[in-house]
């Protein structure tokens, strides 16, 4: 292969900005506060299961509900005209262009005790619902800023799947219904895998929406990691060594997924 | 040949407000083979979405034995399509994809049974000459085997109809051929009525019991593949169909026409006296004779050797004839042609006329001819033989 100079800047950025803090993770996680080595930060790591358990079930519900939110919206999206698509899709991304803290206040103040929620429910003199604070809020917020996510590589299978197989299925007996569970939700499947990928590993490490949407109530891996670095823990090995377990589970998790998915994507034609 | 089994009743058509289809009447026989010929843009296409449900006719009616389908969703229709990409389900294996229809069919409320699947879709594959390819993936199989899985596909459902839309456009020429037979073979053995679209004529001429030419959305002429070759209704079908000279003649009589200030005996009759008409002569119908003898004489002007025969475009009186022979005659060389009677046809004037028929521009048609053939990107056909034992 003929060296390529124009790599090297980012060849040079990633090597100082992404290797090194990776290295130094390891180094940490493998030593004691006084620099000698130690397993035991790893072999504590039992006493974290519970909130290991509760980032991954969250992720997991939170994907599930992106799933079922963003299917029929990326479905219904790819049967549209290209001019109605694009308006639908600058309404999709729209929130993105928007800072990431400040969306989440903003569902802080329609969750909350006394927020626009409660006050359109007691408006219409229906009781009153205690969101804020609590693992569905978290959840909530998980969903809205990854749906996109969701919705965007659902989409693109969807719309390449060929008109004629659509007619084919048709001509062959198949009602709508037919036509979708027998051809199009299997061949939309490698889109439903990425965009699980796209979900569940950022909801995983979630932690400023645990923060202002759970209220320190909803203590999810994110949080625990950041108060072993900066927080009153204060250990940044034993952080260290939550972060490789989580990445781990992580790589885990995309591999067995690409594995899954990859008899599905020459059915598209990816 | 028997009863008549789809009807389309003054069927239109139009997208954009342009009309792609002009009150169209047309049957179809049960058990024939039927192909819609014409160019691209002819109305061929549309044709058979309609027959299809794919698209429902802005007016007209469409009827399947008697019964007006016009609201008919596609799922429901007694008809099957075998489409020009074949269209495939990349998902499921050949015997998925031909069992496909058969797993949504319902007998009095009951699924079909899985045994009974087996045996059609086997039975099927053996027809197709696909035996052991049950579990091949499909987006593995060449050219003309995807094809096979499509007709099979079509086929286990014992459509009453069987719509073919170019299915044999995307093969090379030898596979074609091949493919041709094999579809006759089939529709013959399994007395299905086919309707098959392509704007091949040698195609439509080699398989069609019935052969309908359209063009501009109109039907020009329904008939025999020989009716049609040797009947020509007007300039469009003699020039679509074949190689012809068409020429302008004026009828004098019943068996009389007058061509180049010259009358030549022919064998139509019906016209009224002094009627301008066209007159169409198949190169392969003109004899040449030496320039004395001739009843036209002209010079020839350039030679195409095509195998069998050469291709020679002779100059009549500023008229280029195509004159097709197994002699060679050189470039400049003065020759006369006779023709007999059986070998002139009499079309009424019609809005083709003088739009073909004259082959001064032969060379430059000839090489649209042979440069539309490389465009033709011929799918890859590894037949391999090994697989099928």
């Amino acid at each position: 292969m003929k060296p390529n100079y124009f790599s090297i800047p980012y060849v040079g950025w990633m090597a100082l900005f992404v290797v090194t803090p990776i290295v130094m993770v390891f180094v940490f996680a493998l030593t004691t506060p006084t620099g000698e080595f130690t397993l035991r930060n790893f072999s504590d790591m039992g006493l974290f299961l519970p909130v290991f358990i509760r980032s991954f079930r969250l992720a997991f519900l939170a994907t599930v509900v992106c799933i079922v939110l963003g299917y029929p919206v990326a479905y219904l999206l790819a049967r549209e005209t290209t001019r109605v698509q694009r308006i639908l899709f600058m309404l999709i991304m729209l929130p993105l262009w928007m800072n990431f803290l400040l969306r989440t206040y903003a569902w802080m103040s329609i969750l909350e005790n006394t927020g626009l929620l409660n006050q359109l429910l007691s408006f219409l003199s229906l009781p009153t619902v205690r969101i804020i604070n609590t693992e569905t809020a978290v959840v909530i917020g998980m969903v809205y800023n990854f749906l996109p996510f969701m919705i965007l590589p659902i989409y693109s299978v969807i719309v390449k799947i060929d008109k004629n197989l659509i007619e084919a299925a048709h001509d062959l007996g198949a009602n709508t219904f037919s036509v979708f569970r027998k051809l199009i939700a299997p061949l939309s499947i490698p889109g439903i895998l990425s965009g699980v990928t796209m979900v569940f590993v950022p909801a995983v490490s979630a932690f400023v929406i645990t923060q202002l949407l759970g209220g320190g109530m909803v203590f999810l891996l994110g949080d625990l990691i950041e108060m072993q670095f900066l927080g009153t823990a204060h250990n940044p090995n034993v952080g260290s060594a939550i972060s490789i377990v989580m990445m781990l589970i992580v790589i885990v998790f995309v591999i067995v997924m690409n594995k899954f998915g990859s008899g599905e994507e020459k059915a598209v034609g990816l | 040949m028997s009863k008549e089994l789809i009807r389309l009743s003054k069927c239109s058509m139009a997208f954009d407000g342009e009309y792609v289809l002009k009150d169209i009447d047309l049957y179809f026989k049960d058990k024939e083979f039927l192909t819609l010929l014409g160019p691209s843009g002819c109305g061929k296409t549309t044709t058979l979405r309609i027959i299809g449900g794919f698209l429902k006719p802005i007016s007209g009616d469409v009827y399947f034995d008697g019964v007006r389908i016009n609201d008919v969703p596609p799922h429901k229709r007694a008809v099957n399509t075998i489409f020009q990409k074949y269209a495939l389900f990349p998902h499921l294996n050949v015997f998925e994809n031909i069992a496909f229809g058969l797993k949504l069919q319902r007998q009095n409320g009951k699924k079909i049974s899985k045994t009974e699947i087996s045996e059609r879709v086997l039975e099927m594959l053996d027809i197709v000459s696909l035996k052991g390819f049950e579990k091949r993936d499909v987006t593995l199989l060449s050219g003309g085997q995807q094809q096979r899985v499509a007709i099979a596909r079509a086929l286990v459902n014992r459509p009453k109809v069987l719509l073919l839309d170019e299915p044999l456009g995307a093969l090379d020429m030898r596979l074609r051929k091949d493919m041709q037979n094999e579809l006759k073979r089939i529709q013959q053995a399994t007395g299905i009525t086919f309707i098959y679209v392509t704007h091949d004529q040698e195609e439509a001429l080699a398989m069609s019991d019935t052969i309908v030419v359209m063009e501009n959305g109109e039907i020009q002429q329904i008939g025999t593949p020989e009716d049609i070759y040797n009947e020509p209704k007007n300039a469009f079908v003699a020039d679509f169909i074949g190689e012809s000279n068409i020429l302008d003649g004026i009828m004098h009589q019943d068996g009389v026409v007058e061509i180049f200030g010259r009358k030549f005996s022919c064998l139509d009759g019906g016209f009224a006296k002094l009627e301008p008409v066209d007159v169409v002569i198949r190169p392969e119908d003109i004899d040449i004779v030496d320039s004395s003898a001739g009843m036209l004489r002209g010079t020839v002007t350039s030679i195409t050797f095509r195998g069998v025969l050469y291709d020679i475009i002779v100059d009549f009186h500023g008229f280029k004839w195509l004159i097709q022979t197994t002699e060679l005659y050189p470039v400049g060389a003065d020759i006369g042609i006779n023709i007999d009677p059986d070998g002139i046809h009499i079309m009424k004037k019609s809005s083709f006329s003088g739009m073909f028929g004259d082959y001064s521009s032969f060379s430059d048609e000839y090489e649209n001819i042979s440069d539309a053939e490389f465009e033709f990107e011929p799918m890859e056909d590894v037949e391999r033989t090994e697989d099928r034992g």
